[in-house]
């Protein structure tokens, strides 16, 4: 019999990763760094590139799409669509919008662009959460995507990558029940993008301690005492990943094994794909998770903000088409060269 | 050229074509009159799979102006499953394009109306097994 | 329908004419072609002029009143009329104003054609391509190069068509173009040079390819009994004839056959009394090698798919069974755009009066074939002494 009330959750998703990767030792030439000192001391290895033609919209319709047709639900049915991703492809005028319309999503939806720094996505998961309970709306649909940019030569350019992630969010055919979700914002400005300026800026070692590990130890911490659960309760944890070092000692501080990171760490492979960093660590975990398993999942957006999750898959995942994965997506690439890098990216341009 | 595009953004981005009930053919580009039913025409809209196969291409490097950073690029004529052929982009390594390649279709930017201008947003074509 | 004679005709030099405006070249051709037919320039009843892209190469409309102002023509405040049909206009020309004299409307009718590309720069090849279908081939990237890219190796892959074959289409007009002192291009070329030239739109290279020619065209029509006050050697229309085929190359059944060039030649030759094998010579419409060998085929020259045989066998050469574009074609001579349907019919009058000079063809019957776009139009003009 089926259950009158079921839990809003996650009903299916979908993942998007450009082609393209450039290894940090291709990056490391052109600046004069040690790639050994670099992959040791940032944990990202190589991170993928968008092509000329993909941007944060077209990443955003990829993984919708794919988050769509595995569901197999009307696209009519979707009541909202939040994108999340500091890279816009416009400062004014929604990306959510070119979403709802190649989704054939009709008119009758609420739509909005959220910019959270890097925790837009989940920002996006809450909203439609609310939502889909207040009863506003049957299905919502919350997107983390981004083609992030790092300036020449600085640290973040080895990190700074692009990809994304659609999480349909419902309380019908619940592949994963969100039974918990809390957050820890403050005014933290560790990382900005001021208006007009192509490159974002960061405070440097700053972004540690007082930013990233304040946040989303706190933000699970408060998930953790909410419901009463400990970390040995969780299948798979995943944290926001600015870089390979960051989430890992994020997990060692609250007491995470790397067992329970291992799967949704996709950083070192793709790099940072900001708004959609967490959210594809999540999406990797869903890939291979079981029926029962508890995942915790925790965002974290610059400025300063972490999401925190508490989600337990159910019955419904073994039903649900899960292939291709995240990971054999980022083991489908392309290498491309700095100079190549720098045209896709229009680092460098032509008159 | 902002409202010639945004009249088709709906055929553009998802592949939606016309059918003829009278003699069952499918078109795209969409078109509001069989050409050989005429007036017994009676068009309406349908959803493409996004399925096809490429049945000529050609690598351009002599390219408009706007596509200037996209050269070489490869366009193709594409047989959709559904019957039309559809003039269209493949977005991969002009390598990896061959005749009656399987392809799918996806989201991808055509171009943009300079710094300042609206960004054109279209359907390309990718190698099937990729997807 | 009465008989029309061609009584004068006039061409400017074509190619990058820099010091030269629009209305400049215009007048160069009108004024040699009243010359030719020996007007004094009242005598003229109406103008038609094909132009394909004013608007855009010269940012200038309503060209065909300009024309006949600069011409002189002003105070006789005679009918001119635009006509395109992107770069078929020159032919398009030509057919208007023979069924404006064969009609009985008018007695002496000018067609012109003329083109001003320089003056747009890089956006010159963009505007040419505008004759395909900018909502669903150019948006996409589809050049007129590009498509015609896709028919070529379609014909490789069905007939066996080589890349050398198409060289040699190229070698085979600018050799000829060496004896047209109107000529664009006046220097041989070898088929390696053509093979070893950049790529375009692979398989088609850059000397595959007519280039965007500055130039004007100019013929004087005139019914049958006025030329005879005018000329004891009158060239004759025999017959003309247009057909459109679906704009878009994808819309067609048929990607490989121009069914417009199939549909207006079978017209032409049945209005002319001819068929395909009576053609002595052709001035066919190459702007871009394939279009060529694919018109052999369509005109019913050669059947189907052996189209290459022609230009193996040196039955288009000069010296051959049917010369074809002994002006050197639009890829030597230059493609003047709107003017290039003109200048066919200007070249085909002079080689039947036999004043075609180092390239004099021994001709009775000749036909021109001027192709808007892809093959979206086809305009077919049979000429006879
Ligand atoms: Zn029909």
């Amino acid at each position: 019999m089926k259950e009158v009330f079921e839990l809003v959750g996650i009903v299916s998703y979908g993942t998007y990763i450009p082609r393209y990767r450039i290894k940090a030792e291709d990056i490391a030439r052109i600046w004069g760094e040690n790639a050994d000192v670099i992959k040791g001391g940032l944990g990202v290895l190589e991170k993928s590139v968008p092509d000329l033609d993909e941007d944060t919209a077209t990443i955003s319709v990829e993984a919708a799409r794919e988050a769509v047709r595995r569901a197999g639900i009307n696209p009519k049915n979707i009541g909202a669509i939040f994108v999340g991703s500091e890279s816009h492809p416009y400062a004014v005028k929604p990306t959510a919008t070119i979403v709802g319309e190649a989704l054939d999503v009709g008119n009758d939806f609420f739509a909005a662009d959220l910019e959270f720094a890097c925790k837009a996505g989940t920002a996006g998961i809450q909203n439609c959460m609310a939502m889909v309970e207040a009863g506003m709306i049957k299905y919502g649909l919350a997107i983390g995507s981004d083609t992030s940019q790092g300036a020449p030569g600085d640290p973040l350019e080895y990190s700074a990558a692009a990809g994304g992630a659609a999480f349909l969010v419902g309380n019908d055919g619940v592949i994963a029940e969100i039974e918990h979700t809390c957050s820890f914002t403050s005014d933290t400005p560790d990382f900005w993008r001021r208006e007009g300026r192509p490159y974002p800026s960061h405070g440097g070692r700053f972004t540690g301690q007082p930013a990233y590990f304040r946040h989303v130890v706190s933000a699970a911490k408060m998930l953790m005492e909410e419901t009463g659960l400990k970390p040995e309760d969780f299948n798979y944890a995943v944290f926001h990943q600015p870089n390979g070092k960051f989430p890992v000692r994020a997990a060692r501080m609250l007491g995470f094994s790397k067992e329970q990171i291992e799967q949704g760490l996709v950083v070192r492979y793709v790099g940072n794909t900001y708004s959609g960093s967490s959210l594809l660590g999540f999406a990797a975990i869903l890939d291979v998770a079981k029926p029962g398993d508890r995942i915790l999942l925790v965002s974290f957006g610059s400025g300063a903000g972490s999401d925190a999750f508490s989600i337990t898959v159910t019955d419904a995942i073994e039903n649900l088409n899960r292939n291709p994965g995240v990971w054999d997506k980022i083991s489908k690439k392309v290498y491309i060269d700095y100079g190549t890098y720098a045209k896709f990216r229009r680092k460098i341009r032509m008159r | 050229m902002l409202p010639r595009f945004w009249r088709k953004i709906r055929y553009r981005y998802d592949l939606i074509g016309t059918r003829c009930n009278t003699c069952g053919r499918n078109y795209y580009p969409p078109r509001n009159f069989c050409p050989v039913c005429r007036r017994r025409s009676s068009i309406e809209e349908v959803q493409l799979s996004g399925y096809g196969t490429v049945l000529s291409y050609s690598i351009v490097h002599d390219t408009p102006v706007g596509l200037k950073m996209e050269k070489p690029y490869v366009v193709a004529l594409i047989q959709l499953d559904e019957g039309p052929i559809i003039t269209s982009q493949l977005a991969c390594e002009p390598e990896e394009v061959h005749d009656g390649m399987r392809v799918k279709a996806v989201f991808r930017k055509y171009g943009e109306d300079g710094e300042d201008g609206i960004i054109y947003y279209g359907t390309k074509f990718i190698p099937a097994e990729e997807a | 329908m009465r008989k029309v004679a061609v009584i004068g005709v006039g061409q400017s030099r074509f190619g990058e004419l820099w010091d030269r405006s629009f209305r400049d070249i215009m007048l160069e051709a009108g004024v040699e072609a009243l010359e030719d037919a020996g007007l004094e320039g009242k005598e003229i009843d109406a103008l038609f002029v094909g132009n394909m892209s004013a608007g855009r190469y010269i940012a200038q409309e309503h060209v065909a009143t300009l024309i006949a102002d600069y011409a002189g023509l002003a105070e006789l405040n005679i009918p001119s009329v635009r006509v395109e049909a992107a770069d078929a206009s020159g032919g398009l020309a030509v057919r208007m104003a023979h069924l404006a004299v064969a009609s009985g409307m008018h007695d002496i009718v000018i067609a012109a054609g003329v083109e001003k590309v320089t003056d747009a720069g890089e956006l010159s090849m963009e505007i040419m391509s505008s004759s395909a279908d900018m909502e669903w081939e150019g948006f996409v990237g589809a050049t007129l190069s590009a498509i015609y890219a896709m028919m070529t190796k379609l014909h490789m892959k069905e007939f066996g068509t080589t890349e050398e074959d198409l060289a040699m289409v190229s070698v085979k007009n600018h050799r000829n173009a060496v004896n047209n002192p109107k000529a664009q291009f006046k220097s041989e070329i070898s088929v390696d040079a053509v093979l070893n030239s950049p790529y375009v739109a692979e398989p088609l290279k850059l000397l595959d390819c007519a280039p965007i020619s500055d130039g004007a065209a100019c013929v004087v029509l005139a019914s049958e009994e006025v030329a005879k006050q005018y000329t004891d050697t009158p060239v004759y229309i025999k017959s003309s004839a247009q057909a459109s085929d679906y704009l878009a190359l994808h819309s067609r059944k048929d990607l490989t056959t121009m069914q417009s060039v199939v549909t207006a030649s079978r017209q032409a030759y049945k209005q002319a009394g001819v068929e395909a094998r009576d053609i002595d010579v052709a001035e066919l419409h190459d702007s871009f090698t394939i279009a060529e060998i694919m018109a052999y085929e369509d005109l019913g020259f050669i059947e189907k798919g052996k189209g290459a045989e022609l230009i193996r066998e040196g039955i288009v050469e000069m010296g051959g069974e049917i010369p074809v574009n002994p002006s050197g074609g639009l890829k030597a001579c230059g493609h003047a755009v709107g003017a290039t349907g003109v200048r066919q019919v200007a070249e085909l009058v002079l080689q039947l009066r036999g004043g075609a000079g180092k390239r004099q063809v021994e001709c009775e019957t000749a036909l021109a074939l001027n192709i808007g776009g892809t093959g979206g139009t086809a305009v077919v003009t049979i000429l006879g002494r």
